[in-house]
């Protein structure tokens, strides 16, 4: 916040005068907005208090509906980070190869499945699944939401890990060449360990970007993840859609939430820690660290 | 294997010129909202500070499906509100450019505020050394040199945008990715085919941003 404060002066009398009336027009127009949308939820029924009341005093909404979703959602980005890290850990060694036929393809393959949007991959793989194998039709879903987000991952991870190795300074690689070790001996027991300390927190800013995808099976593939329970919800308890997004919104919020400050505390403790080589990598380094076009992962679904 | 081009069954530029129009609209309102977004977070009223973090970090957080959904379904069949759509089809494609300018403001806003944070301390010190209000300090100073350097991160913001847009076939806006759904779901013979054909398509999207934008921003980067 240094360079940003720099933008006004410690506020003098005027100033304060003249902050406490814009904050009080920016008020009113959050109030007038408040009113308008209350208004609005009003006219329609949407604030009646049966709509709401189930969340709170009827347990069976969570253990049946939100619950088992929130569970769904977690098993298919659970299994989608655990298959895609070694994947992309092994997409992201190819890529840094000494040898030209294994780096050009695995770049290839890396930057077409970052290219493409991961619904594309998720759609194709539930009808791949549907024709070509017989996984039973209710696993299917969660199968096609894991094989897209493991497509899409592993390629990013494929970066992380890449840029990962090259924080790391210099002379670790010297010093590991100068006592004799062989290139796979220096990527095992020299770079790899230290460049997944240093690159912890970009994996769990990544898992946020996870857990949001997961909602996409829900939305087009029909798997009972935690937004899809929303429609069966609505449907038994009286159309409160607006309760219940409110709701299932603030269940992802506060799970992301957890793991976004889960990322800045572990960057602090590395920046901080006096056994690591000092090099953190923060989603933020991965995006830079790529030349622009090639980390379209700013956003997530 | 590719018969299905000739069939004139499928409107393929069509449903592409769907994501295409998604993409720019959502974009043009995605730089302004998040362009107010980083205002209000560096202004000196601590309550609009207080706003945007908040609209930020929640925003951020909430998955994009269940964003456009909410707008769909909540904004739209619920409460009511259709933006002017005269029919279903309108309807849902402006909900879903207000879904995505409302998710991909705070990605705009919190890559200006990193642009914010590398224009160098004097020049915001100079401008108040004549006088400039904060208003002026930012809006003649700051945030144009705070522009050109995050000309790679809006880069990659726009492209994400790009990919994102197919999350609208959730709320049945008519663009690539459903139609992709249909055409796999009856083109059982030429599966791969399909998927290349639309997989090529969104590469002819990105990859041009990419490479055309990263040209710009070393172009417009500002030497220091």
């Amino acid at each position: 916040m240094s360079a940003t404060s720099v933008l006004y002066d410690t506020p003098g009398v005027r100033a304060k005068r003249r902050n406490i009336i814009y904050t009080i027009v920016f008020l009113v127009v959050l109030a007038l907005a408040a009113w308008w949308v209350l208004a609005v939820m009003a006219e329609k029924q949407q604030l009646a208090s049966e709509k709401w009341s189930p969340f709170v005093t009827d347990a069976k909404v969570w253990t049946t509906y939100l619950l088992p979703g929130l569970g769904e959602t977690l098993r298919a980005a659970a299994l989608a980070i655990v298959i895609a890290l070694p994947l992309g850990a092994l997409l992201g060694i190819g890529r840094l190869s000494d040898h030209a036929w294994i780096r050009v393809p695995v770049g290839a393959v890396v930057e077409f499945f970052r290219a493409i949007p991961v619904l594309l991959m998720m759609v194709f793989a539930a009808q791949l699944y549907t024709q070509y194998t017989d996984v039973s039709s209710d696993l299917r879903p969660l199968y096609a939401v894991v094989t897209g987000l493991v497509l899409y991952n592993a390629s990013v991870m494929a970066e992380i890990v890449r840029a990962g190795i090259l924080s790391l300074p210099r002379g670790q690689t010297d010093a590991a060449k100068a006592i004799g070790m062989r290139k796979g001996q220096t990527m095992s027991y020299v770079l790899l360990p230290q460049a997944v300390t240093a690159m912890l927190p970009a994996l769990v800013s990544q898992l946020v970007v996870i857990v949001k995808d997961t909602a996409l099976g829900g939305a087009i593939l029909g798997f009972s993840e935690l937004l899809s329970q929303g429609r069966t919800i609505t449907a038994n308890y009286g159309a409160n859609t607006i309760a219940t997004f409110a709701v299932i919104a603030l269940i992802y919020i506060a799970l992301n939430f957890l793991l976004t400050t889960l990322a800045g505390w572990l960057e602090q403790r590395l920046r901080q820690g006096k056994k690591s080589t000092g090099a953190v990598l923060t989603a933020d380094d991965v995006q830079q660290a790529s030349a622009p076009g090639r980390t379209p992962d700013g956003g997530g679904a | 294997m590719f018969d299905f081009l000739d069939s004139g069954q499928y409107d393929l530029l069509g449903a592409f010129w769907v994501t295409v129009q998604l993409t720019l609209y959502s974009a043009v309102g995605s730089l302004i909202w998040g362009t107010l977004l980083a205002g209000m977070r560096v202004s000196p009223v601590p309550l609009m500070r207080a706003f945007g973090t908040a609209y930020v970090n929640l925003v951020r957080n909430t998955p994009l499906t269940l964003v456009l959904v909410a707008c769909s379904l909540g904004l739209g069949l619920t409460l009511g509100i259709t933006l002017g759509g005269q029919d279903f089809k309108a309807m849902g494609f402006r909900l879903a450019v207000l879904g995505l300018v409302a998710y991909t403001g705070t990605f705009v806003c919190e890559s200006l505020r990193s642009g914010i944070n590398t224009v160098p301390v004097g020049q915001a010190e100079a401008a108040r050394a004549l006088g400039l209000s904060f208003f002026q300090v930012l809006t003649l100073i700051v945030l144009p040199q705070a522009f050109r350097s995050v000309v790679a991160p809006l880069a990659n913001v726009l492209i994400a945008l790009t990919k994102n847009t197919t999350v609208a076939s959730a709320i049945s806006v008519a663009e690539a990715s459903a139609l992709m759904k249909t055409m796999l779901e009856n083109e059982t013979s030429a599966l791969f085919a399909v998927f290349a054909v639309f997989a090529f398509g969104f590469i002819v999207l990105t990859l041009p941003t990419g490479l055309i934008l990263g040209w710009v921003s070393k172009r417009v980067a500002v030497k220091r």
